[in-house]
């Protein structure tokens, strides 16, 4: 499905983020990138989408081979590729509706999109979207009215309403508390399960990658140092992808984050059924 | 316990120049030139205080404010002026936003930002007086001069003032409409302008009253409004009516600037 070959970027400053990235991913699953800071994970899944323009390798979603396409071919391309950021990245002086259906840009003409007039399918689509995340109550706030963890749910549902085949998921966690963060990861989780849809998430949080993700690759200096299940996450692996470091918490955990993944998470119910627990979904600020 | 005598570090704030030479050098000439050239500046103090009773003669003429004798022509005037402030701050704007979002550098390509930061440059280079001056001479007499006076003024303000606005916006958000695959169209109305909106307003409001205030000062070279009616009062010695005229225009100043500190409040 995704496959991604010899892909290195160098930046005109000099620094060499990429150094030739192989990377298959065949079907719908949850991938964890990890790594430390400045291991260039933020430019992989970037030059994915040419956010940041790979310096060499290529990129090919469903056999198309996103690094040869031209401007115009490269966003029909992002349209089926959404994608959720750090700090949510949401437009602070639009309304949630219109964030979320900023996500449609691609599918509609820019008139359209100018009068605010999506066609009805879109704007039943983004309704459904936030009454999934439980946040349809929201619509017409203004998005710098929400708190953290309601932002990133809304920047799920401006990335899932591009129907995308692939999610880019840019450190969706890093300025959420520790509830919170685990509940958006549940809700990425399942709502790639739900779509069949494949997701590659940055995380710089070890556990919160082990509970939630399938595979993870570890990243260090732009090369994959680490490809593999959760479960074989040692305490060499760590120091092969971070360094030298205790890693004893950080892997007794990994028992726990089994259970915690059997579990039955409460959180599914309470974003299934979301009329009485509307209350509970916006406590979770 | 005995605690250990802390070796004190003597620590003070660094310099903003390191070098100390250049330090003193900067500061002693700063110094020097402030001294000669107020050593060297002629102020004759008899003059000085011969103009003092001819200002107050002047200022006693100002009253009582005439606005009777000819409120014909300040209404005239006014309604110039403003005619002009509102067409001028209109086609000023209207130019001034692509020229300005083709000067912020981080949205602009190469050749578009030098040539939008270059009509910039030019049309903040030159007063609005040397501007009226300018098209009167080109288009003869009257207001027509004043209004195209005004919109080129505005360009420059509001367009620097606008691609300022557009390099400091966050560009997280504008990323975000990006990846969505957008185009470049509609990059612009969900990732940039939502973010200058306020901006865009509140520099719309402030620029009209400039272009009011200097829609008085462009009539006295002859670009028509309240200006013109201002230099005929003081050359007609009606200096009662001049200081009507001249209270007429600070409470339509008072008035825009108190309407548009509310506006602002409102949009943010």
């Amino acid at each position: 499905m995704l496959r991604i070959k010899g892909l290195a970027k160098r930046y005109p400053t000099g620094d060499v983020a990429l150094k030739g990235v192989d990377l298959d991913v065949p079907g719908a699953e949850v991938m964890a990138l990890i790594g430390p800071s400045g291991a260039g994970k933020s430019t992989l899944i970037r030059c994915i989408n040419r956010l940041v323009e790979p310096t060499a390798g290529s990129v090919t979603l469903n056999g198309t081979e996103i690094t040869a396409l031209g401007r115009r071919d490269l966003r029909r391309a992002r349209r089926r590729m959404g994608m959720i950021f750090q700090e949510y990245a949401l437009v602070e002086r639009l309304t949630v509706m219109e964030n979320v259906l900023s996500g449609r840009l691609g599918y509609v003409g820019f008139w359209q999109s100018f009068a605010r007039r999506f066609p009805q399918a879109d704007v039943d689509e983004a309704f459904r979207l936030l009454a999934r995340v439980g946040l349809d109550h929201m619509a017409d706030k203004r998005a710098d009215e929400l708190s953290g963890g309601q932002r990133q749910r809304v920047g799920i549902c401006r990335a899932l309403i591009q129907n995308p085949d692939l999610l880019l998921v840019d450190e969706p966690t890093a300025s959420l508390d520790p509830k919170t963060s685990r509940q958006i990861m549940r809700l990425i989780k399942e709502l790639c399960e739900e779509r069949k849809l494949t997701a590659i998430i940055n995380i710089h949080d070890v556990m919160l990658a082990q509970i939630f993700a399938e595979r993870i690759v570890g990243l260090r200096f732009g090369e994959v140092v680490y490809d593999g299940p959760p479960a074989d996450l040692t305490a060499e692996v760590l120091t092969k992808i971070y360094g030298e470091e205790d890693w004893s918490a950080t892997i007794r955990k990994v028992g726990e984050a089994a259970e915690e993944t059997a579990e039955p998470p409460a959180n599914v119910v309470a974003l299934e059924s979301r009329k009485p627990h509307r209350d509970r979904m916006a406590g979770l600020s | 316990m005995t605690v250990a005598a802390p070796t004190s570090r003597h620590w003070s704030k660094p310099p903003l120049i390191r070098r100390a030479w250049l330090r003193w050098a900067l500061g002693l000439g700063a110094v020097v030139y402030l001294a000669l050239a107020l050593g060297t500046t002629e102020i004759n103090w008899t003059r000085v205080w011969e103009g003092v009773p001819r200002g107050a003669r002047f200022f006693a003429a100002f009253f009582p404010p005439n606005f009777t004798s000819r409120a014909g022509d300040i209404a005239d005037g006014i309604l110039e002026s403003l005619w002009m402030t509102v067409v001028a701050t209109a086609i000023g704007i209207a130019i001034s936003i692509p020229v300005g979002i083709g000067a912020a550098k981080n949205i602009a390509p190469g050749a578009v930002y030098y040539f939008c930061r270059g009509i910039l440059a030019v049309s903040r280079s030159f007063q609005e007086i040397i501007l009226a001056i300018f098209f009167v001479k080109l288009f003869g007499f009257g207001p027509f001069a004043g209004v195209v006076t005004l919109s080129f003024a505005t360009i420059g303000f509001y367009g620097k003032l606008l691609a300022e606005d557009i390099e400091d916006m966050d560009p997280s958000q504008a990323e975000a409409v990006r990846a969505t695959g957008a185009g470049w169209l509609q990059w612009i109305n969900y990732g940039v302008q939502p973010q200058v909106m306020p901006r865009v307003i509140g520099l719309g409001l402030y620029r009209f009253d400039i272009n009011f205030r200097e829609s008085a000062v462009v009539g006295i070279v002859g670009a028509g409004g309240i200006g013109a009616t201002l230099d005929t009062a003081f050359n007609r010695y009606e200096f009662d009516s001049a200081a009507a005229i001249l209270l007429v225009i600070i409470a339509i100043v008072m008035l825009v600037e108190y309407s548009s500190g509310y506006i602002r409040r409102w949009v943010r």
